[in-house]
């Protein structure tokens, strides 16, 4: 009876090891906010592509040194300047064991063109695609568009069987809160799948075992575990429940150095912070002096010089920033050392500008802020309170999720807000494009000048390079005299991890899973 | 004049009470303590040079200054600042301020309500007494946390976003009192229960005074003693509720923090090695909420002597 027993505990024990020590190998990923949504076409989102970009693939991607290089497309060529063909792989499966072919991409680069896509101008100067075998298709452009690569790389193509079958043809409603069932569920050609998706909780991949590409990870499982407070965060990363963090705080980095179990790697990251001004309504919502002080280069000009970015490198971010005179960073196609000067930080010529635009007292509005978005969002927005009350303007902040923030912004709501631009495309047509041509869908602070209308036109039909360059620069000259954003600063980003999860860092801040390994 | 003070002050030396607290080494700490903080959280503007509310007196390059006596502290701020050059110590006497205020309203709120209806059920009884007191058993099976999130959050669906901010205080106030009045109602009901069937509320009915009358001047009175008891401890039970409730995101706003906000907001620092920024604050509360509860257990000794 007795050796009976202790067998059993044996049994018991050997059970407990072998589950505890399996093959599985699982990376618990954390950072602040969650997807947006699962749609590849509804959110252009820093977080939202990064979930989408392990599920879903685009014809051509960006690869770990941030080139682009063939994904579902082995090759391409231009026909003529506004012709391209592109073959695609013949051995791509979705995750469901259908075949991908050009059906599919012409679907999904149509779907990506719909007005309720977060991605049409990414793709605005496509005219046609067509299908011309079951693996080759045709994009023709408008004109010729030297950047056209760069921008698919962004495309995400689903299944055309899927969609069809689910009633998701169209991209999800984002901004008018619809719900859809690709918001929710994700089936795509990429090296790993959903299998569960709890929003801002959890949200689990596991390996793709029909994935066509040459398997370089050992990962079997990815949960995503939000958790907004950084605090907790940190304290999740130190105790083991997490695996990587890869917004790590910028106050906590030398506490997670200091664990012998941890490492952490930061980079320059290509976003780059600024605020936003309204500058066409004519009374500000959450003003009080009846008109739009906004309106007024001067005021603008003020508020640019009022904010010390200096204190803000130093104190919110503690060194883990560089200040911005532009909104674009190094790498970019048109980003100067010139362009990214700053005015001087002077209280007191801000406190003249602004008596000199009628408001020697100062007006009171209110500044939108994300609070689970960039690092430190809400620490800087309160900085920015103190300095800009400095010079008399009476700010109130009001910082919200992001999922709120983003929503309300595009709801025509906000008078002054913060928002960070990441250029996917490395190329400045891309911030021009979104930010400051009239009635771009994030150009919320309603700037509008014909010339860079103009510029963006030559943008993207000039294949010379120096005309286009020149187109450029001289847009980049106009918006920063303008003043038509206060830029802040670009972020540095830090990513934490436990000293046996190899995730390489990437200057997007995102993740690729499939370089990646748990040793 | 002269003399009508001395008498009070003499009947207040004979009193028991003023013995049992001269005897009570406890009751005179904890309430020299409670003088100091709420004479520095109500005359704040005198006692500090800093004003933590208005964002324009902040200097950015002062935040995370550490306390006074250590290596790179400065003499100005002597528990150091916070992540926005926020002084501590004024930011902690403007928070507690505002703890405070809301603890007394919410218990005043909770025991206005609680009496009424104890006092009032205990001394009608029948059907009403009943769906009374099996109110407060209902409300006794949900954590008072619990009921005040609930509160807050119907509070925040009702009012809108605009109105939040200055609305919030009120609400605590009201999701805080709501949640701690069965205690009071109880308490009450008990006390008139045992006093409705003395001779002097017979003799008072009798001559024909009316019930209210009886009620608010006969036997509230002496139902007062196990009510204040409640009140005080009831008081510190509040005031860690706010902070809780600020804690969790849901009390008053960041602009205008409260201890449970400061705590709140310290916590992202605790790690970076920034331990003022929340120790200060948490120590205050305990200090400040330990002292109430040990003035409490005094007069819980000393009202109810039938507990000894």
């Amino acid at each position: 009876m007795k050796t009976k027993n202790l067998f059993k505990i044996f049994l018991t024990l050997l059970f407990v090891f072998a589950t505890s020590i399996s093959w599985a190998k699982t990376v618990k990923w954390s950072m602040q906010g969650d997807s947006l949504t699962l749609d590849p076409h509804a959110q252009n989102e820093g977080p939202t592509t990064m979930v989408s970009r392990q599920v879903y693939e685009a014809l051509v991607t960006r690869g770990l040194d941030m080139s682009i290089g063939p994904q579902l497309a082995h090759k391409w060529k231009a026909v003529d300047p506004t012709t391209w063909y592109f073959y695609l792989r013949e051995d791509v499966k979705f995750s469901n064991g259908q075949d991908m072919t050009s059906e599919d991409v012409v679907f999904s680069l149509l779907r990506a063109q719909q007005p309720t896509s977060d991605f049409k101008e990414y793709i605005s100067t496509i005219i046609s695609v067509k299908a011309i075998d079951k693996y080759t298709i045709q994009i023709k452009t408008r004109e010729p568009n030297p950047i056209l690569l760069n921008q698919l790389s962004n495309i995400f193509v689903m299944s055309k069987q899927w969609a069809t079958d689910n009633f998701v043809i169209a991209p999800q409603n984002w901004d008018a809160g619809q719900e859809t069932f690709s918001a929710t569920n994700a089936m795509g050609t990429g090296p790993f799948k959903i299998t569960l998706r709890e929003p801002n909780t959890k949200t689990v991949f596991k390996k793709n075992n029909k994935w066509w590409g040459n398997v370089e990870h050992n990962i079997t499982e990815i949960q995503l575990l939000p958790i907004k407070n950084a605090a907790t965060r940190v304290a999740a990363l130190l105790s083991g429940e997490i695996d990587i963090v890869t917004d790590a705080p910028v106050q906590d980095l030398d506490r997670i150095k200091s664990s012998a179990g941890h490492k952490v790697e930061s980079t320059p990251q290509m976003r780059t912070i600024f605020l936003g001004m309204d500058q066409a309504a004519d009374q500000l919502r959450t003003g009080n002096t009846g008109d739009n002080p906004f309106k007024k280069k001067e005021v603008r000009q003020a508020l640019y010089q009022a904010i010390d970015i200096e204190a803000i490198k130093k104190k919110v971010m503690r060194g883990l920033s560089e200040p911005a005179g532009i909104i674009t960073f190094p790498g970019v196609t048109g980003y100067t050392k010139a362009l990214d000067k700053r005015l001087p930080y002077d209280v007191g010529a801000a406190k003249k500008l602004l008596a000199d635009a009628g408001y020697p007292d100062g007006f009171e509005v209110e500044l939108r802020c994300p609070n689970d978005r960039y690092v430190n969002d809400e620490a800087i927005c309160t900085a920015v309170v103190g300095m800009l009350g400095k010079i008399g303007v009476n700010v109130s902040l009001f910082a919200q999720t992001k999922s709120k923030h983003f929503k309300e912004l595009k709801d025509n709501q906000g008078d002054f807000y913060m928002l960070g631009w990441g250029v996917p495309t490395l190329d400045s047509h891309y911030v021009f494009h979104y930010l400051y041509e009239t009635d771009a869908s994030w150009n919320k602070v309603n700037f509008s000048d014909s010339e860079v209308d103009a510029a963006i036109r030559v943008m993207e039909g000039e294949v010379d390079l120096d005309k286009r360059n020149a187109a450029i620069a001289n847009a980049w000259k106009i918006v920063r005299d303008n003043i038509a954003y206060l830029p802040l600063h670009h972020q540095v980003i830090s990513w934490a991890s436990k000293t046996n999860v190899n995730v390489p860092i990437r200057p997007n801040n995102e993740p690729l899973f499939r370089f990646s390994s748990v040793d | 004049m002269d003399n009508q003070k001395l008498t009070l002050l003499n009947r207040i030396k004979d009193s028991d009470i003023y013995f049992s607290f001269i005897k009570s080494p406890t009751a005179i700490v904890s309430t020299f303590i409670l003088i100091i903080i709420f004479f520095c959280s109500f005359f704040v503007e005198f006692v500090t040079p800093y004003n933590p509310f208005d964002p324009s007196s902040l200097s950015l390059m002062d935040a995370f200054t550490p306390p006074s006596w250590t290596e790179d502290g400065l003499a100005k701020f002597i528990l150091g600042t916070d992540g926005q050059g926020r002084d501590m110590l004024a930011t902690i006497l403007y928070g507690s301020r505002i703890s405070l205020i809301v603890g007394f309203s919410a218990v005043i709120f909770a025991l206005v309500l609680g009496v009424t209806l104890g006092l009032t059920a205990g001394y009608f009884g029948g059907k009403y007494e009943m769906i009374v007191m099996r109110f407060t058993d209902v409300q006794l099976t949900v954590p008072s946390i619990l009921m005040a999130l609930l509160v807050d959050g119907i509070a925040r669906g009702i009012i809108s976003r605009e109105m939040h901010d200055e609305m919030a205080i009120y609400v605590l106030i009201f999701a805080i009192g709501i949640s701690e009045w069965p205690q009071f109602a109880r308490v009450s009901r008990a006390a008139t229960l045992v006093e409705k069937n003395k001779d002097y509320v017979s003799a008072s009915a009798i001559i024909g005074v009316s019930n209210i009358l009886i009620m608010f001047k006969h036997i509230l009175p002496n139902i007062m003693r196990p009510v204040l008891v409640i009140g005080t401890i009831g008081l510190a039970l509040a005031i860690i509720a706010e902070a809780t409730l600020s804690f969790l995101g849901v009390g008053v706003p960041p602009t205008t923090p409260s201890l449970g906000t400061l705590i709140r907001l310290g916590n992202d620092f605790l790690f970076s090695g920034e331990w003022w920024i929340t120790f200060f604050p948490a120590i205050f509360l305990v200090i400040l909420a330990f002292s109430i509860n040990l003035l409490g257990d005094w007069m819980r000794d000393t009202l109810n002597p039938k507990l000894n």
